[in-house]
């Protein structure tokens, strides 16, 4: 239940942003989120953003984890 | 960067495995570790990790599936409200089936109970303004993650003056529950795979106590497989090594130390904690959330009044011992025979994410 889909910002109108995944757009609501802008990836649990996605730790943790992957 | 497929790589996901054999290889003992979030449950047996793992290595389900460890009586009372005729239930669809003592919501709503699935509790505010005459109450249960959604729509019903919005709160709160697990005799965890969006929303420092206390590593995940194999990998490390037992957190590109701070503050703002009852685990101290009593006018249990059944537990179901990590489905003499998917008996039967559903589902019985 605890669930949540990363999905891009594709239009934001006041406290609600377009959101769409594989050509399927929904609402969300920004309430829980600060600065987000369209573009960004943010995570959508029950109608709401609970995050924004860290675009620089995301290409941390993977550029990590093909040094490790390297490393065998 | 879509956040998802990057996180799926076969090819990296083969080459950690690799790492994670060498390294427990030379462990003396089995490391047990446990999930503890329904989500990772689902992920793992999704991903046929559980397989891939060395033999000395052993994932445990724990009990992170808020529709699996919400008592009977919550859910008798939820049936309660769903009999009464000026009432809309409004609900997240894992409620449906589940079975309280005599009924399930499914069945009420057979017998004209009005019970509507949510995807979110907005829909079921806007269910509200359109059927002023009637009281929708909604079943709010979740953890970290889910509270602050429904704190952050009883703040609108508030603003826009909406009047006939109950929530019904059944909100649990998961490092209590890790607590309660640790002290435990019967069970022996040597780590915690913790979860991503609990965290997303409560930070890693909630898990500290963890580490530090009961000198358990604990390290927060992301859900797609390269994130559990890293965590898995993370975990291993730390044993094997005799690290300091700390928390770390592999789901950097969700999760802040602090947390979410905007979202905590609203679910400070409209909950308090108090004690609560867990299936399978009792009464755990400050592990469940009620709504704070300055508003008190969107509580359902102080606007809604309703006669509830006596509860009755299904004794041959085991579902609680499994969400304590004691046992595991297979013990269960009822499972695969006469609970399955489409005839429940429990709810961990019921919920996507119980563990007696990934089971069923996946048949992967090996460890
Ligand atoms: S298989 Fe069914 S009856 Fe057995 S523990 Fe699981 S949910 Fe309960």
């Amino acid at each position: 239940m605890c669930l949540a889909i990363p999905m891009k910002v594709i239009e934001i109108k006041n406290s609600e942003a377009v959101v769409e995944l594989g050509g399927v757009e929904r609402e969300a609501n920004l309430q829980l989120v600060e600065d987000v802008r369209v573009g960004d990836y943010i995570l959508i649990h029950a109608g709401f953003a609970i995050q924004k996605l860290d675009r620089e730790e995301a290409e941390k943790t993977l550029s990590y984890l093909r040094q490790m992957a390297e490393m065998v | 960067m879509k956040y998802v497929d990057e996180y799926s790589d076969a090819e990296i996901v083969q080459k950690l495995l690799a790492k994670i054999h060498s390294t427990s290889q030379s462990h003396p003992k089995r490391i047990v570790l446990m999930e503890v979030c329904g989500t990772h449950t689902m992920a793992i047996f999704r991903s046929g990790l559980r397989r891939l793992l060395p033999s000395n290595i052993r994932l445990l389900s724990g009990p992170g599936c808020p529709v699996c460890v919400t008592p009977n009586h919550y859910l008798d009372k939820a049936i309660a409200y769903a009999r009464k005729d000026d009432v809309i239930i409004t609900t997240f669809g894992d409620m449906l089936r589940v079975p309280g003592s005599s009924s399930s919501l499914e069945k009420e709503k057979s017998c004209g109970g009005d019970v509507v699935v949510v995807y979110s509790p907005l829909e079921a505010l806007k269910i509200a303004q359109e059927n002023t005459g009637k009281k929708i109450v909604f079943l709010a249960i979740g953890f970290e993650t889910t509270a602050p959604t429904v704190a952050a729509t009883i703040k609108i019903a508030q603003e826009k003056n909406i009047q006939n919005f109950f929530a019904f709160s059944g909100h649990k709160l998961v490092p209590p529950a890790m607590q309660a697990l640790v002290g435990y005799k019967d069970l022996h965890i040597d780590g915690f795979i913790c979860p991503g969006h609990v965290s997303t929303i409560i930070g890693s420092k909630p898990y500290e106590f963890i580490s530090e206390q009961y000198n358990i590593p604990c390290v927060v995940t992301g859900f797609e497989p390269l994130d559990i194999v890293q965590a898995i990998f993370m975990l291993t490390q730390q044993i094997v090594n005799s690290e300091a037992p700390k928390v770390q957190i592999q789901y950097r590109r969700s999760v802040k130390e602090e947390g979410n701070l905007r979202a905590l503050d609203l679910m400070r703002e409209i909950f308090e904690v108090e004690e609560s009852n867990w299936r399978g685990l009792g009464n755990i101290p400050e592990s469940g959330l009620k709504i704070k009593e300055g508003f008190s006018a969107y509580d359902a249990e102080a606007n809604v009044p309703v006669q509830v059944e006596e509860t009755r537990e299904n004794e041959a179901c085991i579902c609680g011992a499994i969400l304590r990590g004691v046992n595991t489905p297979l013990d269960c003499p009822l499972f695969g025979r006469i609970c399955t998917p489409e005839s429940p008996v429990g709810p961990c039967m019921v919920s996507s994410e119980g563990t007696c559903a990934a089971y069923f589902k996946y048949g992967d019985y090996g460890k």
